[in-house]
């Protein structure tokens, strides 16, 4: 009994990182085609505001998923006009979008804040969901926690395995290269830029109509995902393997802070919320102080076995970021 | 100081700067290559140009702005003029938008310096939370000391700039020692701020009896900043420190060798380097800078505005001076003015949901998207100079 309870919230567990999973594998397309969209924070809030919005008036939540993608790539063709037409720096527009969607989210929200809309339900896999463990794991889900899973997989096999995501992968490494082999760069990274914020987008009414059914306004618990995902996809160095292992360490960490709430009572429950976030700067720590020089000298001053033990592990953890990130390509 | 010192090649008035600060931040070599043919005559065109396209964003903004309003069915005018005199109605109110500006002049004067070095300084929200606590926790040592109650103000402040000192300090390490870019060291930093917070309201400083969202228990009004005769919030001590403080930040960055060199960092941290300016010291400096003007900030909330420790207590005022110092292009000869009317739109926007029950968030709508369309209104005009250059 005890056993089971804990399957079907663990299985909790992956139905709630599956937003966030796909609001980093959307940025981490978008940075790997050298776009940084750091307006996450509100695309994600008024994507989950406009599919409510659409979802409630039509009572369809497949039109609520097209508008959280349109929203989605709709804000990031701004952010990807701003900076490769136009010139401007991508942090300045990504940060006024991450303010300006949260705000606009709050305001033309308030009239449908509170209502009972509908909402995806779970779909239990026939046979498999039967599997012991596994079943109440990962077959007792919503269709869009079984599209992450399969998302993982899918955005791995297309920038690693295939020859387009080679030229993503170039693109976001040295554009000039891209270029002159021919490949139209300008017009790909407004491509996957957008593409990238329309899955990005979806997180949006995963949390509106699934995971926290319906639109409550600052209350909604909304504010502050898009800075964990950006954060997430560094940690996940731009790998969807590794986003993923970030993603659902994040969720596992919150749903932990729950639970653990009632044998600490000292402890207000927004200070366990938030528990994630140190371990977040840390391992972000982690992941990039490997390549600070002074590390390297202090490093070098060490007996050797352990020196080969800890650069191993730095080097493990290590990640870089696209090399062309947040600098628009230009050809002249 | 003299800051005739001719020998760097970043002349502090170089008139392109002046146009493309947010530019800057992308492309830190352009600027001044191309600059000989710059003659007088053109600059001031150049100029011109440069106010027109600025109206033409505002024009713009207020454009979209009323279409939204338009598309959530209210009559815009209606909204504009309640927010108007929602800011200036009366004398209280206009003493509500010098209390809130106060805050935001002092965290935008503190961003216009890491904007200098050409950082992004997320993390100002948390530098304001620790300030506050730092304050609180002063003066809670202080309250039954008997001292004179002045002092144990001073003392109080000048704790809380040292956490929001300690908290810029640490993003710095994190951002110069540890590889962290400082946009996510900061926000994480936010969140540990606001969660120490939140633990200290609900926990060692909890209300006597329950603990509560309304945070701690006041302090006893001899402990309040004096307030002006006739006002029931404003402290014209903190206004005078708030303009002291623009005042400061404006000659360190335009009339200082250190502002030069800060400016040369921001430009091209390579070419600083090589030219000899210790550039990571250059980087802390500022962050410390801008802690102690967040810090700053934070402590003002608690002794002068709410007299106690609140969980919102940084009412997001330093992401709102991210946005005034963007709109002003990073100069802070206008930083006042601007986040006057930034601070006078947040109040105007309180009275909203009770006159029109509209969501006081238009505030921030009109905020934003007057800053995008001024970085739109830029990007535009750079592209269409570039055009005339290109066909002359």
């Amino acid at each position: 009994m005890n056993n089971s309870v804990l399957l079907v919230s663990l299985g909790g567990v992956l139905a709630s990182a599956a937003p966030i999973l796909f609001a980093v594998i959307g940025e981490t397309i978008s940075e790997r085609a050298g776009v940084l969209n750091l307006s996450m924070n509100g695309l994600i809030l008024i994507a989950a505001m406009g599919s409510f919005a659409v979802a409630l008036a039509t009572n369809s939540v497949v039109l609520g998923f097209v508008a959280g993608a349109a929203i989605g790539g709709l804000v990031a063709l701004v952010v990807a006009f701003a900076s490769l037409t136009l010139g401007q720096s991508q942090v300045a527009v990504g940060f006024v979008l991450a303010m300006l969607c949260r705000d606009l989210s709050y305001f033309l929200g308030s009239p449908i804040m509170g209502k009972v809309g509908p909402r995806i339900s779970q779909v239990p896999i026939p046979l498999l969901d039967r599997i012991p463990i596994l079943g109440p794991l990962f077959f007792q889900q919503d269709v869009m926690t079984y599209l992450s899973f399969v998302l993982i997989f899918a955005s791995w096999f297309f920038i690693f395995r295939t020859r387009p995501g080679l030229v993503l992968r170039g693109m976001g490494e040295k554009p000039a290269a891209a270029y002159i082999r021919g490949e139209n760069v300008s017009r790909l990274q407004y491509v996957y830029a957008i593409v990238g914020g329309a899955i990005a987008g979806l997180a949006g009414p995963i949390y509106s109509l699934s995971v926290k059914a319906g639109w409550k306004g600052t209350i909604s618990g909304l504010d502050g995902i898009g800075w964990i995902v950006l954060s997430i996809t560094i940690f996940g160095g731009w790998n969807p393997f590794r986003a993923a292992f970030g993603s659902y360490l994040f969720a596992f960490l919150q749903w932990l802070g729950l639970v653990l709430q009632p044998s600490l009572p000292s402890v207000p429950s927004q200070v366990l919320q938030v528990a994630p976030f140190p371990l977040m700067i840390l391992t972000l720590l982690l992941v990039n102080i490997g390549s600070a020089e002074w590390v390297d000298r202090t490093l070098a001053r060490l007996p050797e076995n352990v020196r080969r033990d800890i650069s191993r592990v730095l080097h493990a953890l290590n990640a870089k970021p696209p090399a062309s990130l947040g600098e628009p390509f230009k050809k002249e | 100081m003299p800051n005739k010192t001719n020998k760097s090649p970043h002349k502090p008035n170089e008139p392109k700067k002046e146009n493309g600060s947010l530019e800057k931040l992308q492309h830190p070599t352009e600027g001044g290559a191309k600059e000989p043919r710059a003659l007088e005559g053109r600059d001031k065109e150049h100029r011109a140009s440069g106010f027109l396209y600025q109206v033409g964003a505002v024009v713009f903004a207020l454009l979209i702005t009323t279409i939204v309003l338009l598309a959530a069915g209210v009559g815009p005018f209606q909204a504009y003029k309640a927010i108007i005199l929602g800011a200036v109605g009366s004398w209280d109110l206009v003493s509500n938008v010098l209390v809130s500006w106060v805050p935001l002049l002092l965290a935008t004067s503190g961003l216009l310096v890491t904007f200098t070095v050409g950082l992004w300084n997320i993390g100002i929200e948390g530098q304001i939370t620790l300030g506050a606590v730092f304050t609180t926790w002063a003066m809670r040592a202080m309250q039954d000391s008997g001292w004179n109650p002045t002092l144990i103000l001073v003392l109080a402040i000048l704790a809380g700039m040292a956490g929001g000192l300690l908290w810029a300090l640490l993003a710095g390490a994190l951002k110069t020692f540890g590889g962290v870019n400082e946009i996510f060291g900061g926000l994480g930093l936010n969140f540990v701020a606001t969660a120490l917070n939140i633990w200290l309201i609900f926990g060692p400083w909890k209300r006597p009896g329950i603990a509560s969202m309304s945070g701690t228990l006041p302090f006893d009004r001899s402990l309040w900043m004096p307030i002006a005769a006739g006002s029931s919030r404003l402290t014209p001590a903190s206004l005078v420190i708030a303009i002291i403080g623009i005042i400061i930040v404006y000659l360190l960055l335009e009339n200082s060798y250190f502002g030069l060199r800060l400016k040369a960092v921001g430009k091209n941290a390579r070419s600083a380097y090589m030219l000899g300016i210790p550039t990571w010291q250059h980087m802390m400096a500022s962050f410390a800078i801008c802690g102690l003007f967040a810090g700053m900030a934070g402590a003002i909330q608690v002794t002068a505005v709410y007299h106690r420790l609140i969980p919102s207590i940084s009412s997001g005022y330093g992401y709102l001076g991210l946005m005034v110092a963007m709109l002003v292009g990073f100069k802070a000869s206008i930083a006042a003015p601007v986040a006057l009317f930034f601070a006078a739109l947040n109040v105007g926007s309180i009275q909203l949901p009770i006159i029109l029950k509209l969501d006081s968030s238009l505030a921030g709508v009109l905020q934003g998207t007057l800053v995008l369309c001024v970085i739109l209104g830029q990007g535009i005009r750079t592209q269409v100079q570039k055009k005339k250059r290109a066909t002359p």
